[in-house]
Order: C-alpha cells, then structure tokens, then sequence
C-alpha cells in the first residue's frame, strides 16, 4: 500500500513516441514540405533584412517609431538603441547587426504565421462556444507546457536547423493572438450587434463590418503580446539551431564568458524594447471606441 | 390564408396574435396547459423554471398611426418589441407584417424585411462606435447593398433632416445623447421604412432634451407619417405620442386605448394607480367634455325670441348661429335686459350680438382650456373648421373632467384628435 500501484501506470509516453513514430512514417514528406515552405520564407526574410544596408534600416525603424508613437523623443531613442546593439559584439568578433537580423528574421516569420493561423482561429473560437471550449485547454497547455517539451517533436519532424526554432517559437506565441482576438470580438457591445441584425445584416456583414473592426484594438494587443512572446523564445530556440543572438547567450553560457553574455542579452532587451512600443503604440492608436 | 389577407384589408399593416415569450426548457407545459397559461409569473417560474416574459399578446396598428407600449421596467415591453422583428425569437403566435406571417419565415427572408421594411431605434443608441456619423446614417443602405454615392446621399438627407447637417465626419463618441440619438433616428429614416419600432428612444436622455426630441419626433412624423411601434415605460410620453396606447403588466397587455380613454377609464386599480398621476390637462381634448349647445338662437330671431328662449331654459346666454349652424356671435341675458330697457318696443338682435367670442377646436388639449376658460364668463364655443358650431363647454365641465369623476363613452363620439393621421382606415 506504500507503493503506488503498477497496475495503475498509464503509460502515456509510449504512446506519445508511438504516435510520433507513426507520424514520422506516414507523414514525414508532408512535413518535409512543410518545412521546405518554412525554411525558404525564413531564408528570404533573413537574406533581405541582411540585405538592407544599416542605415536604412536605423533610419526606417526612426521614422516608423516617431510616426506610430507621436513622440519625437521615441524616432530618437529607438534607432539609437539598434545603433548601440550594432556597436557590440568586438569581444567574440561577430558582428552583432547581422545577428540581430537573423534574430528579427525568425521573429517577423513567427508572428506572420502566428497571424495566420491565430486571427481565423480566434475568430471561429468568438462564433463557436463549442470550438471556444476545445480550444481553450489547447492554448492554456502551449503555454504553460514548458517549451523544452515540444522541442523534441519540432526536431524529429523538422530535423535540427531553423525551421524547427521557428516552430516551437509559434506554438509559444501564437496564443495571445487567439485569444485577444477572441476576447477582442465577444466584447463587442450587444446593443451594436442588435442594431447591425435590426437593419438586416447577415452574420457575414456583421463579422466584417462590425465585429472584426471593433476587434482590432484587442488584436493589436494580441499582436504586441504574440511578437512579445516570439522573441523571448529567441534563446531556448537557438538550442534546436536557430542562429543569432539567443545563440550568443546560449554560447556565453556555455563557456561562462560574462561580458558576451551581458551584450547579448542586453541587445535581447533592447530589440524588446524597441519592438513593444511601437507595436504598443500601434495598439493604443487604435483605441477609438475607448470613450463608449 | 384568408385570415392573412383580411389582415391587411382593415389597414393594419401589422398585426400581433396570441403573441408568447418563454424562457426556459419546457414552454410547452405552460402553452398546453390551460390553467397554467393565465397563472402568475412568480408561480409558474416556480413550478416549471421558466420565465414568460411576453404573455399572449394581441393588437393591430393601422399604416400611419403611432401605437405606444407603455409599462415599467419587467413588464415584457422591450422583449416584446425585439419578438416583432424576431431579435428574440417568440415562442408562439402569429405577427402579421402586411398581412404576412413572418413567423413562417426562414433567414433569408427575415433579413430582407428587416432590410426594407422595418427600421429600429434604440434605447442605447446602438450606433457603430467604429463609423462616422455618416457612415452610421448609412449603414442600412449598405447593408441593402446600395451603391456608395447613392447611400451617402441619402445618408445625408436624412441627417439634415433631423438637425445633424455638418457633423457627417464625427464620431458617435464626440455627441451628446440627444444628438447621437438623432443619428439613430436618421439611420432607420435613411432606409426609409414603413414600420418604425422604437425602444425607449428617449428614455436616456435629460428632460429637457426628451423633450425636445419628443416634439422634433412629432413633426417629423406629420411629414412622413410612418408607422410605428413605441415602447416607453414613461406614462406623459405615452400620451404625448400615442394615437393608441397598450399598457403592459408581467408580460400581459391590460389595457388598449385612446390615451384619453386610458386617462378617463382605467380599466383596472393597476392602470388607475398609473395613470393617476398623468396630467390629464395634457390629454383630455376639448371633444372628450362638450357638450351639445342646449339650444342655439337663429340670426334673424327677434329680441323676444331670443329672451323666451334663455328665459324658458334657464340660461345666461346662448350662442347666436347663422344659416349652416355656422357660428356668428352670442346674446346674454344682461344684455337682452338692457336692450329691452332702453328700447320699450324692442330693437334690433344684432345690436347686442356679441361677435368677438371665444371660439376652439375640438382637439384643444385641457391645459389650454383653462386660459381660455378663465378670460370669459360664457361658454367656450367649439367649432369645427367651417366655423360649424358642434359643442360648448362650461366652466363646471373643465373642473369635472379634472376631478375625474366624469367619464365620458366619449370612443365613438370624438370627431377627431390632434395626433391622428388622414389616411387612417
């Protein structure tokens, strides 16, 4: 009676690697195709933004953040901080710019994919209790379900390499977009859906009219949060192979090299930093309804 | 179907029958028992957990006429009100929309009468915080699917017409109440509609503007003479706007009526304690307490004539008519005296007839009677528009009608009253 009994183990991890076995067989080229897309949209991505020559991009990301934000203080500070990023990188002698590229590349295919599948998805999740009910669980396990765990599967499915980073980066980030998005249609006010169905709209109409619309401050929150998410999975990605700056941390890890680490780290934050206010600010502008 | 086309024959354009709203798993136990259909609320929501919100409902609204649904918050009237366009899907009964049963109709069809026929106004505005005030004004026609320049157009004839011309570009949120409840207005008129149903339209907003938009609401329907269907729980506005007026009690319909017949005789204590308060200055027209002139002196009648007549019947003064009944002046007895004093052999009747006498119509409301009543000593005249004398009202029938006592049959009597439409039946 001190043991807990044999006959009750449930030997749920067999079955996990079964499946995954039998997925690997029968599903293997689906997924190599899958990952063929992936990996060629991640590549143009990385090759354009490395492409773009520094100052370009330093003066575009000056001028959207003073635009979005209405804050002149913001078009400064921003490019500033990507300058001191760009200046980092002396001790181990790689160019930290390029690196942040690679990394910003990962995180904009993310949140691309993210959208695609998050948006339709909350959508059907705020016209369904039914789906909403099966959905919900699915979102609370991504995301407390610690990523480690569903790095194995990225890696047998994709091998190591970018493609599988970029996997486990969207199973962590995509929910916040789901849910916001969800959240963001079912508070439309009632009275407003009435008086869309009181002059004959159609589900269609309301959806596209009225729902959807009203939605997009939540999403734009979902948005923030979503490429938020997507970057603080930047090292725990670099682990199955994708390069750039969390690759730099995970390196300074392992050969406990502190000041490498802190660049690395600190151009983690700053990217942070840049990336949140101006999607934040996207959000706020947004805000119409607020006063109703 | 003949019961359909009798329907739209008599001039209702809509019709609601045995109307019923459940709420709850099982409103077939209610509409199948006998008992049970007529039982209290609180009783059934105890014995079969459902809730009847709208209970047996019955009335007809002819094409132009505004017919008020008053009752207090809980009474069912909102429900109701959504049940006719079928927002809340009504558990049984019939609503017959230009004689057509639109229970028996699928989606497709709902959303096209919705579309074209029926407009709504809210208590709560219910406009799209996301779309200008144009766009707002619009959206039914682009909801029809009517081309952008045609719908704006129209959009912004319909905001001129209720006072929002140059505010096309603001939204919602920058408006007063009453001003975005103009835009609500203006976005069922945009539609053009033949039925109005209007929820509480007014109730949101301060007094005065509620009133001010009241008055707006009456001239404007004597331009466009819509139908409509109105739901209030305030007692004044119901008077004030209704042609008829229903009073809701738990989900039930107990009284239907002119309002100065809902005024004058309630038909139960719950409708008495309503209306109790209601200033009935407001309501009582002038029809509803004159009476027939006892007896009337002829223009060419001579002095002694006219004396035998007041003296035979007791009275002060009598209105003096010309060919046609048509009204020409009065001749009291003062002055009947005095004539035959300085004139021994009698003189003439039109010496003494009193031209400049005051006159009104039989659809003055009660509140003006009082000024008119207290400026003369006679009888006020009521005449028609030819001037047609039809009644006179004493000082003692005002302060009747105000102490209620008197309650006049006066349904089939009254000529005609102030808020009723020429197309009527």
């Amino acid at each position: 009676m001190l043991e807990f009994p044999e006959w009750l183990q449930l030997p749920l991890g067999d079955w996990i690697d079964a499946i995954m076995d039998w997925v690997l067989v029968n599903w293997g080229v689906f997924f190599d195709v899958i990952g063929d897309v992936l990996r060629q949209a991640l590549l143009s991505i990385e090759k354009f933004l490395l492409w773009l020559p520094w100052v370009v991009v330093v003066i575009v990301v000056g001028i959207i953040a003073w635009r979005v934000t209405r804050n002149r203080a913001a078009g400064v500070v921003m490019p500033a901080f990507l300058i001191i990023i760009g200046s980092f990188g002396g001790a181990s002698g790689t160019s930290y710019w390029d690196l942040t590229m690679m990394t910003l590349s990962i995180i904009i295919a993310a949140v691309i994919i993210s959208l695609i599948i998050g948006i339709p998805t909350g959508i059907l999740m705020a016209s369904s209790k039914r789906f909403e009910s099966i959905i919900r669980p699915v979102l609370d396990a991504m995301q407390t379900m610690p990523s480690f765990v569903y790095l194995i599967p990225a890696l047998m499915l994709f091998s190591l390499g970018r493609v599988p980073a970029l996997f486990a980066t969207i199973i962590y980030a995509v929910p916040p977009v789901i849910r916001l998005t969800n959240v963001g249609i079912r508070q439309v006010a009632k009275e407003v859906i009435e008086a869309a169905q009181a002059f004959g709209s159609s589900k269609r109409q309301i959806l596209f009219d009225i729902q959807i619309p009203l939605a997009i401050p939540s999403i734009m929150v979902g948005i923030n949060q979503t490429t938020m998410m997507a970057l603080s999975m930047v090292v725990i990605a670099s682990m199955i192979g994708a390069r750039g700056l969390g690759l730099e941390v995970l390196l300074a890890i392992q050969r406990i090299e502190i000041g490498r680490g802190f660049e690395a780290g600190l151009s983690i934050v700053l990217l942070a930093i840049i990336i949140d206010r101006i999607t934040n600010a996207l959000a706020a502008r947004l805000q119409y309804e607020n006063k109703n | 179907m003949n019961e359909q086309n009798s329907a739209s024959e008599n001039g209702n354009i809509l019709e609601i029958r045995d109307l019923w709203k459940i709420f709850g798993d099982n409103p077939e136990l209610i509409l199948n028992s006998v008992e049970k259909r007529t039982a209290p609320r609180q009783q059934l929501l105890e014995e079969t957990g459902c809730v009847v919100a709208v209970r047996n409902i019955n009335f007809q609204v002819s094409r132009g006429e505004i017919f008020v649904i008053m009752g207090l918050s809980g009474s069912g009237k909102s429900t109701l009100i959504r049940c006719v366009l079928r927002l809340i899907e009504p558990t049984a009964g019939q609503i017959f929309i230009e004689g057509d049963d639109i229970c028996t109709y699928n989606l497709e069809r709902l959303m096209q009468l919705r579309r074209n026929t029926t407009g709504m106004i809210f208590q709560h505005f219910g406009l799209f915080p996301h779309k200008n005030v144009l766009e707002n004004a619009a959206y039914g026609l682009k909801v029809r699917g009517i081309d952008k320049e045609e719908r704006l157009m129209k959009a912004r004839e319909a905001l001129e017409r209720v006072g929002l011309k140059g505010w096309e570009n603001h939204f919602p949120h920058t408006l007063s109440g009453g001003m975005q409840q103009r835009v609500g207005i203006a976005r069922a008129l945009a539609n053009d509609p033949d039925i109005l149903l209007m929820d509480e339209p007014f109730s949101g907003l301060d007094p005065l503007i509620r009133r001010q938009m009241q008055d707006e609401f009456m001239s404007l329907q004597s331009e466009l003479h819509k139908t409509i269907l109105f739901v209030t729980h305030d007692l004044d506005e119901a008077l004030k706007l209704g042609d008829h007026i229903a009073i809701m009690k738990d989900g039930e319909i107990v009284q239907t009526g002119r309002p100065e017949e809902v005024i004058t005789s309630p038909i139960d204590d719950y409708v008495r304690s309503f209306v109790q308060d209601a200033s009935a200055a407001k309501v009582i027209s002038a029809a509803s307490i004159m009476e027939e002139p006892r007896e009337r002196i002829y223009r060419w009648q001579g002095p002694k004539a006219a004396m035998r007549l007041l003296r035979t019947n007791h009275m002060d003064s009598a209105f003096v008519v010309d060919r046609g009944d048509v009204l020409y002046g009065l001749v009291s007895l003062e002055d009947l005296v005095r004539l035959f004093r300085e004139n021994p052999n009698g003189g003439e009747l039109s010496q003494i007839i009193e031209k400049d006498i005051i006159t009104c119509t039989p659809d003055i409301k009660m509140e003006d009677l009082f000024a008119l009543a207290a400026s003369s000593p006679h009888p006020i005249a009521v005449v028609d528009e030819n001037r047609k004398l039809i009644g006179e009202i004493h000082d003692q029938a005002i302060l009747m009608s105000m102490v209620q006592k008197k309650t006049p049959d006066m349904s089939d009597e009254v000529p005609s009253t102030a808020g009723e439409n020429p197309e009527n039946g």
